[in-house]
């Protein structure tokens, strides 16, 4: 059975934004989400990540072994931002997007769907 | 090489594709399979044609996907895991028509549009990368590569490969019917028998607008797409003057009409007709028919034309449609009718054949010089180079009397 990983992207402009009863709000509908998903035998894991101005990207220069470089911030300094992510057993893409559609970012924001690379042993 | 086999090779190909589709999930490893099987086909068959040329390929193919399974696979569980694979593969069989399935997998949202269309072409229809890439003007690598990441994707990230349960079918048969007519309006919009090797689109999405209505007879909208592609088709032959140029519906020649298809449509329109809610396709082919069986322009049944455009614009609430209802209005009422509708049509000022409708009303009630101003507008507008002549002219033969 294929795995996804559903990544949970909102508007950078409301990251961290609005009353902690929009917060809560939101929370209960993940509570909401992770019950459900949880009851199906759908979520293999997933983490919510801390806002974008606590990110920091790595990149080494020169191949493995080279001068590391670090930069503040997001690798992409997009409008969208990732906030998390759940990783999902489907039996195909349907099945994945009709999970990543109960997501509650999918109505706040955007999820995108992405198979996950399965290596071989 | 005799053509007969290659004829039956072409026609049953497309059946035998979908069946290793479905079987080994793999569309390289299927094509791979078929072509294999058609490549012994074409060394036998010459002497000995089986009964039935179709189970024969698929027994062939099926066995030549295993040969490059095991060919490809070094280790024996991965191979036991193929076969496994292929026999559950072959067990899913629910009687169901794999061509069907295909499509549905082809035309699936998550894959792009122009994805989809070249997709469509190269499995269901059977057109080689070369034909599709030189149908829609790209390079052969271009399309290569977008017809092999599609096929990539469908793969990696498991598109299944069904036709859809009844809750999402409304949907995903809209995209479906949405490719094919996309097929056949860039075949229509192609100058005919210009590249030599060039295949015919138009024809190409009938064949496969008459396999869907086949496949899913109870589908209204299947039934008008048909209805709608072979009636705008019964024309083409009186289309084009022999320079090149387009002709005018009221000046074709209908004699050269192919009265085949206008039967096909009819009969297409009457079956979409019945539906509970006519849909968008099924009406624009009962506006098309209506064109396409008056046997004289004069004799155009206008009022019946306006009627079908107004049940369209409660479907379809585009400003063409709105365009279209005033120039069939103002055939039946008279131009001030079709004016009165183009009075209420908004975002439409980039539109060039709203100010050609705008001008034609406002010429026949008399206003000359604001039917000439309407053209010059619309000729400020993005068009092709068939339309803009003829405006060109119009407005030429519109400032003539002033020159005098």
């Amino acid at each position: 059975m294929p795995r996804y990983a559903a990544l949970i992207y909102s508007d950078a402009d409301t990251e961290g934004q609005g009353s902690p009863e929009d917060w809560q709000a939101i929370m209960d509908e993940y509570s909401a989400f992770g019950a459900e998903a949880g009851a199906a035998g759908v979520v293999l894991g997933g983490e919510a990540l801390e806002d974008t101005d606590t990110a920091t990207t790595i990149h080494v220069e020169g191949g493995k072994g080279g001068t590391i470089t670090t930069t503040d911030g997001p690798f992409a300094e997009t409008k969208e931002v990732l906030g998390g992510f759940y990783i999902l057993h489907a039996d195909d893409l349907d099945g994945a997007i009709e999970w990543a559609a109960k997501i509650p970012g999918a109505w706040h924001g955007r999820i995108e769907v992405r198979p996950l690379l399965e290596f071989e042993e | 090489m005799s053509t007969g086999v290659e004829e039956i090779l072409r026609v049953e190909g497309g059946q035998v594709l979908a069946t290793l589709i479905r079987m080994t999930r793999d569309f390289e490893l299927a094509e791979d399979a078929v072509q294999d099987a058609a490549i012994e086909a074409l060394d036998r068959w010459a002497d000995d044609l089986p009964a039935n040329p179709g189970a024969w390929l698929t027994t062939v193919a099926k066995r030549k996907a295993l040969d490059r399974i095991r060919k490809e696979s070094r280790r024996v569980d991965k191979e036991t895991e193929a076969v496994r694979l292929l026999d559950q593969g072959a067990a899913t069989d629910d009687g169901g028509d794999d061509r069907l399935r295909l499509l549905f997998t082809c035309c699936h949202p998550a894959l792009a549009p122009d994805a989809q269309v070249a997709l469509t072409l190269r499995t269901i229809g059977g057109l080689t990368t070369p034909e599709i890439a030189r149908a829609f003007l790209v390079s052969e690598p271009t399309m290569g590569q977008r017809i092999s990441r599609a096929k990539k994707k469908i793969k990696v990230a498991a598109i299944p490969y069904r036709v859809p349960a009844d809750q999402e079918l409304p949907e995903r048969l809209d995209a479906v019917l949405a490719v094919l007519y996309v097929i056949y309006t860039t075949g229509h919009h192609a100058p005919i028998g210009s590249a030599r090797g060039r295949v015919d689109l138009e024809d190409e999405a009938i064949r496969l607008g008459r396999l869907l209505a086949l496949l899913m007879p109870d589908e209204p909208e299947a039934h008008g797409l048909l209805g709608l592609m072979l009636a705008t088709s019964a024309r083409r032959p009186g289309r084009m003057a022999p320079d090149g140029s387009l002709v005018l519906l009221e000046d074709q020649d209908r004699t050269t009409w192919d009265a085949d298809l206008v039967a096909e449509a009819t009969a297409e329109v009457n079956s979409a007709m019945q539906a509970r809610r006519v849909g968008s396709y099924s009406l624009q082919a009962a506006v098309a028919l209506e064109h396409s069986s008056a046997p004289r322009y004069g004799a155009t049944d206008w009022t019946r034309i306006a009627d079908l455009y107004g049940l369209l614009a409660t479907v379809d609430d585009s400003p063409i449609v709105a365009v279209n209802r005033s120039v069939a209005l103002a055939k039946a009422d008279g131009p001030a009718a079709g004016l009165a509708v183009l009075g209420g049509v908004n975002g439409v000022d980039g539109w060039h054949l709203y100010w050609a409708a705008k001008a034609s009303f406002l010429e026949e009630l008399g206003h000359g010089q604001d039917a000439i101003e309407a053209l010059d507008l619309a000729l400020d507008c993005p068009m092709n180079d068939d339309d803009r002549a003829l405006l060109e002219d119009r407005r030429y033969r519109l400032a003539e009397p002033e020159r005098r």
